[in-house]
């Protein structure tokens, strides 16, 4: 058991690693100077502000130094939650910038990606029970997954928020209101959410669907089904047996397709222009403000590696064949 | 008399056509008998066994009829075939290493199998305690997930799990095919000791291992492309056989006892005909030493001599 | 399955023997063309995929020039209608499929090769090699794809499809990594494998020559998943605005529609028609995939 939450987390932070390696070089080993670049939009009058900057930002990327001190430098800062500070909305640190995004992701994300895994795969048992609906859900399961997120995005503002006029289409609260605990407030963080939640939920819903429909049926041919079958169990029980074996590997599936959805999220945000990551990374790249675009970068790998985490544990919890094997069960 | 099987024919559906699987097959199983069902893979013998318990989608019922203690069985009627399954022909799958769901503990799927079939585990439980401890199983295995089980293990396990009921008719397929020989015989024995202590009134035990079931079986039926060639007690089948097929099949094998440095092995030359479209008349006509004109006629199954049958125009 | 060995060998007493790839290429062929979700597939990607080949020799001008009036909506001389500057979307979305299928090929293909060359040594050799690949395909499994794409490309001036390309399959290969090493590993020890590694073989001709042979129709259906994959993460670096750098694709269709509020002036017909497109391209490549799959496994063909 410990052996093996151990390995995962070798893994991980192994990634993490390589991760926050991969974002020491970029600006570094890429082609220009990450510093000129980075100024050259910056909305700054007041030339000494600008050689302010200049130096400061010369001072983080510490090039007079040699590379592995730069690293190490890197390094420091970053284990003491320094991701530097903002180019764009100077002199605010990136954390906090970060920070404040987060729970907008995180309200998009969870709800959808949790009820789209247990909606997709009640869905995908269902048709996995008639021929008829199967050859419905599955082409339709396809199309969704095919489908980009901010394409669905943009069809369902266009076509609820635009058209229909019902809910609001862009912000994550109406923008003549001030964040506060009222129910005006509250009221409008809801009808804002509902539109970029509900296309990123429908656009998971196909391949939880999907999943879960080959899944089962490959447990429905499994041969401990056709034992049970032979000896004349009524197929509720066996489907039950199916379903529960069938979400096993579903499980994994939200590991895997973890990366998929948020990338999803951050397309949607878009659209949608909802002050969360997405939308930070947008402003990020339009202001080539690279200190919030790497801080990002780094914060989202982190939310994924602590979920992935998660995830394991859920999984050998779930799954008497790993927790019997890890505890180390007789024969 | 438990089972009596009447011209039966069961096709397989493809998109070719029909494979004529049984093609007519007609033979009676004693109350207490254990009957081997020989052949090579192909000829039908695994298909007789699904046929008397569950057609799977692709087989089909197109005639001939089952009785069993003297009561019809239904087998092209999926639904009808329910109250007859387990509690009166159960089954020990070829798989029975892969039988049991692997994520619930094996006392928990067996009782949950129980009371979808109207049984109260709780009445049953005892037997099923000593059921195990008769097959060496301690019953603690009964807490235990399959994959905590060896292969032999798990094997016992459904061995006592599908005979749980009584039933009349036992149908064991291939179960020793994947086990190695020491446990092979532990696993008959016990299937001997079952039908001893009248846990199961009768069996089919469909192998292609003759012999083994020379060890175990009271009577041999010997199947070739969808027909039977031959049924006799086990013996007679081993040292008097008098079909062709039949004699060639035991001549193919190593003699009991014996090493095989004097004379070599031989197989039967040819392959056995494809049953999409099956010749007529004798179906070995073409690999047989003794055929002749008349073998373009179906041989019946005739008995030759009191409980031998065999279908060869030049036995009868 | 065992029983229905009869239906095959019928086959080879009737028609004479014929050698077995043959035969098998002619029974998989016989199920593929009885195949809808194949043939319905794969009509049409390869109409889209001609629409993108053929489509813009006939358009005279720049896709992304400013040639007609502004905003108009779907007519006769532009079907797709113009864009609030004027530019012909028909053009903009020919070219775009072209340049959708050029990502997803070029992608698709850096990735599948990665991919499979890390799955194959992984599965055929073992150990601690397979050790040290199975880390790596799980590091950059874990990763985000397109977030690292983001902070990737973000530091390049001038990107093309080419770089894009080459990016995308750095960082979608694993999971055909780990399926492709799951096959090897099953292949590889098998009967004739054995004898070729005993034979002395070198394992790159072992690898080429015994193992992905056998499992060709699957390494094509990895391929095509991968396609896949990549037309839709391209899309969304265009839509990010680290597309192609004065390109034209689809998925930058969806950013200029989006930059340039299309949404709010109800010009449906800007971004309606390149997110139609890829979700087309992608779900007839899933599709055709599921066709495949049930043609080339027997188990899941139908009677």
């Amino acid at each position: 058991m410990w052996r093996y939450i151990g390995r995962k987390l070798f893994v991980y932070l192994l990634t993490f690693v390589i991760a926050v390696t991969i974002n020491w070089m970029i600006p570094r080993f890429m082609p220009g100077d990450p510093v000129r670049s980075m100024l050259s939009r910056a909305s700054v009058g007041n030339p000494e502000a600008l050689q302010r900057m200049n130096d400061y930002y010369t001072g983080v990327f510490g090039f007079d130094t040699p590379l592995h001190e730069q690293y190490l430098a890197f390094w420091g800062g970053l284990l003491r939650g320094d991701l530097g500070v903002s180019v764009m909305l100077y002199p605010q640190p990136v954390l906090d910038i970060i920070l404040r995004s987060v729970p907008y992701t995180l309200a998009l994300l969870l709800p959808a990606i949790i009820l789209s895994w247990i909606v997709g795969n009640r869905i995908g048992a269902f048709a996995a029970r008639k021929k008829l609906l199967d050859n419905t859900v599955l082409p339709v399961g396809y199309v969704l997954t095919a489908m980009p997120y901010m394409w669905l995005a943009l069809l369902l503002a266009w076509s609820l928020g635009i058209v229909a006029g019902v809910l609001p289409t862009s912000g994550g609260y109406s923008p003549t209101l001030r964040p506060e605990f009222s129910w005006l407030f509250i009221s409008s963080l809801i009808t804002h959410w509902i539109l970029p939640f509900l296309s990123m939920f429908i656009v998971a819903l196909g391949g939880w669907a999907i999943g879960m429909r080959n899944m089962i049926i490959y447990e429905l041919e499994a041969d401990y089904s056709n034992y049970l079958q032979a000896l004349g169990a009524p197929s509720r029980l066996i489907r039950r047996y199916a379903f529960r074996n069938a979400m096993l590997p579903q499980i994994t599936g939200l590991a895997v397709q973890l990366g998929t959805v948020l990338s999803g999220a951050l397309l949607t945000e878009i659209v949608f222009n909802y002050p969360g990551l997405g939308t930070l990374i947008l402003q990020a790249l339009n202001n080539r403000d690279f200190f919030v675009l790497q801080g990002t970068f780094l914060f989202v790998v982190v939310g994924v590696l602590i979920a992935n985490f998660i995830i394991d544990i859920v999984y050998v919890l779930v799954d008497p064949r790993t927790r019997v094997q890890m505890t180390g069960g007789a024969a | 008399m438990t089972l009596r099987v009447n011209d039966l024919k069961v096709y397989y559906q493809t998109l070719r056509g029909d494979v004529h699987a049984l093609d007519g097959v007609t033979f009676d199983l004693a109350d207490g008998e254990i009957m081997g069902l020989a052949g090579e893979s192909g000829c039908g013998k695994t298909t007789l066994g699904k046929s008397l318990i569950r057609l799977d989608t692709r087989m089909r019922h197109v005639g001939g009829t089952i009785e069993l203690d003297g009561k019809d069985v239904p087998i092209a009627d999926d639904k009808a075939m329910v109250p007859l399954r387990y509690h009166e022909i159960s089954l020990i799958p070829q798989y029975a290493m892969s039988a049991l769901n692997p994520t619930r503990k094996i006392g928990r799927m067996i009782n949950e199998l129980l009371r979808a079939r109207g049984v109260r585990p709780v009445d049953i439980a005892d037997e099923l305690r000593r059921r195990l401890e008769l097959v060496g199983l301690d019953p603690d295995v009964l807490n235990r997930f399959p994959i905590e089980l060896s292969g032999g293990m798990k094997q016992r396990v459904v061995m006592v799990m599908s005979t749980l009921l009584n039933p009349s008719l036992l149908i064991a397929d291939e179960v020793t095919s994947a086990l190695d020989v020491s446990t092979q015989r532990a696993v008959a024995e016990s299937l001997v000791e079952f039908r001893d202590r009248e846990y199961v009134k009768s069996m089919v035990f469909v192998t292609h291992d003759i012999s083994l079931v020379y060890q175990m079986a009271d009577t041999i039926m010997v199947m070739y492309a969808g027909h039977i060639v031959e049924k006799a007690s086990a013996s007679t089948i081993v040292n008097a056989p008098r079909h062709p097929y039949t004699q060639m099949l035991i001549s193919a094998l190593p003699e009991v006892g014996t090493t095989t440095d004097q004379g070599r092995l031989e197989g039967i030359p040819g392959t056995p005909p494809g049953l999409l479209n099956p010749p007529t008349g004798c179906r070995f006509k073409d690999r047989c030493p003794l055929a002749f004109s008349k073998c373009s006629e179906r041989p019946p199954l005739v008995e030759i001599e009191p409980g031998h049958w065999a279908a060869c125009w030049k036995t009868g | 399955m065992s029983e229905i060995a009869g239906a095959p060998g019928t086959a080879d007493a009737a028609d004479a023997p014929e050698p077995t790839a043959e035969r098998k290429t002619s029974e998989v062929l016989h199920f593929a063309v009885r195949n809808p979700k194949l043939l319905i597939g794969l009509g049409i990607v390869l109409t889209l995929l001609l629409t993108g080949i053929i489509g813009p020799f006939f358009i005279d001008h720049d896709p992304n020039e400013y040639v007609g009036p502004q905003s108009q909506p779907p007519n006769g001389e532009y079907w797709l209608g113009t864009t609030s500057f004027g530019q012909d979307i028909w053009a903009q979305f020919v070219y775009g499929l072209r340049s959708t299928f050029l990502i997803g090929a070029f992608g698709g293909g850096v990735a599948f090769v990665i991919g499979t060359t890390v799955g194959f040594v992984a599965g055929y050799k073992g150990g601690i090699i397979d050790e040290i690949l199975n880390m790596l395909t799980n590091v950059v499994l874990v990763l985000p794809a397109l977030v690292v794409l983001i902070v990737a490309t973000a530091y390049l001036d001038v990107r093309g499809i080419f770089v894009q390309g080459v990016f995308i399959g750095l960082t979608s290969w694993p999971w055909a990594a780990r399926a492709v090493r799951s096959q090897a590993l099953s292949l590889s020890t098998r009967d004739y494998v054995d004898l070729a590694r005993l034979s002395g073989r070198r394992t790159w001709r072992i690898i080429t020559t015994e193992i992905a042979p056998n499992m060709s129709s699957y390494l094509v259906m990895s391929f095509i998943l991968l396609f896949g994959g990549s037309i839709l993460i391209a899309a969304g670096l265009d839509f990010i605005g680290l597309g192609p750098s004065n390109g034209v694709s689809l998925g930058l269709m969806l950013e200029s529609a989006m930059k340039w509020s299309s949404l709010y002036l109800g010009m449906w017909w800007w971004f309606i028609p390149p997110g139609l497109g890829i979700t087309t391209i992608v779900g007839s490549l899933y599709i055709l995939n599921v066709g495949l799959d049930e043609v080339f496994n027997p188990k899941l063909r139908e009677l």
